[in-house]
């Protein structure tokens, strides 16, 4: 079990700002092709992930227990 | 020093308070960055900004930037303010003080800290125009991460 954390657009998007998903032991790039087909307009282009508040590249293994974020590009400052 | 140098609130920030944070006697300069709501961007008239954040972990990316900087410049004290929530024209949405003993470690560290703010730190820009609003990314035209993530820095 994890824990998706959206934000900006995506939480737009989505209509939520975090859901529970029954998955682990999968890649970054495996959860967002999951999210891409469940909700196809959501697009994780340009997007940046994070596991337990950390950058990660699309390799990582998303373990049981991690919360996931799903980083836009920032706009802050 | 004052504890919290890195902080994400809700509240006008007081200037006044950020620069005492890095005040000092071995101090001989505090550079301050100050960034304000803009009214105009090319054509476009922006009525008002919300901010939001990844608040736990963009205190954590405030504080990497801290580090990096400390390694780059370790004569350098640090302080970062980011406001989010709802701000109208000319409201201050950071503000980044850095103190050191002379004044060019101060200029370089301060300019060094807001650039990656804007790469690493999670915290996203809507603007709120006359006919609609959008989410801000790419600010600084480089999201494509050749990785799938920002640069470690230094």
């Amino acid at each position: 079990m994890i824990t998706v954390l959206f934000f900006a657009g995506i939480k737009e998007e989505m209509g939520l700002d975090q859901l529970i998903v029954e998955k682990d032991n999968i890649t970054v790039l495996q959860l967002k092709q999951y999210f891409e087909s469940e909700y196809p307009s959501l697009s994780f282009n340009q997007c940046m992930t994070a596991i337990n508040e950390t950058f990660v590249t699309d390799e990582e293994i998303i373990k049981d227990q991690d919360t996931v974020a799903f980083i836009p590009p920032v706009s802050g400052g | 020093m004052e504890q919290n140098l890195f902080k994400i609130v809700r509240h006008p920030i007081s200037v006044e308070d950020v620069t005492n944070q890095v005040s000092r006697r071995d101090a001989g300069a505090i550079t301050l960055f100050i960034g304000t709501v803009r009214e105009f961007t090319k054509e476009k008239r922006t009525l008002s900004l919300e901010y939001q954040a990844y608040e736990s972990m963009a205190v954590k990316m405030l504080s990497q930037i801290g580090e990096e900087i400390k390694h780059k410049w370790p004569d350098t004290w640090v302080a970062i303010t980011h406001r989010i929530g709802k701000l109208e024209i000319t409201d201050i949405a950071v503000v980044i003080a850095v103190s050191s003993p002379h004044r060019k470690n101060a200029y370089q560290a301060n300019e060094y800290a807001i650039e990656r703010i804007k790469q690493i730190v999670p915290i996203w820009k809507k603007e709120f125009w006359e006919d609609g609003t959008m989410w801000v990314g790419d600010q600084l035209e480089t999201t494509e991460y050749a990785k799938g993530k920002p640069s470690k820095g230094e």
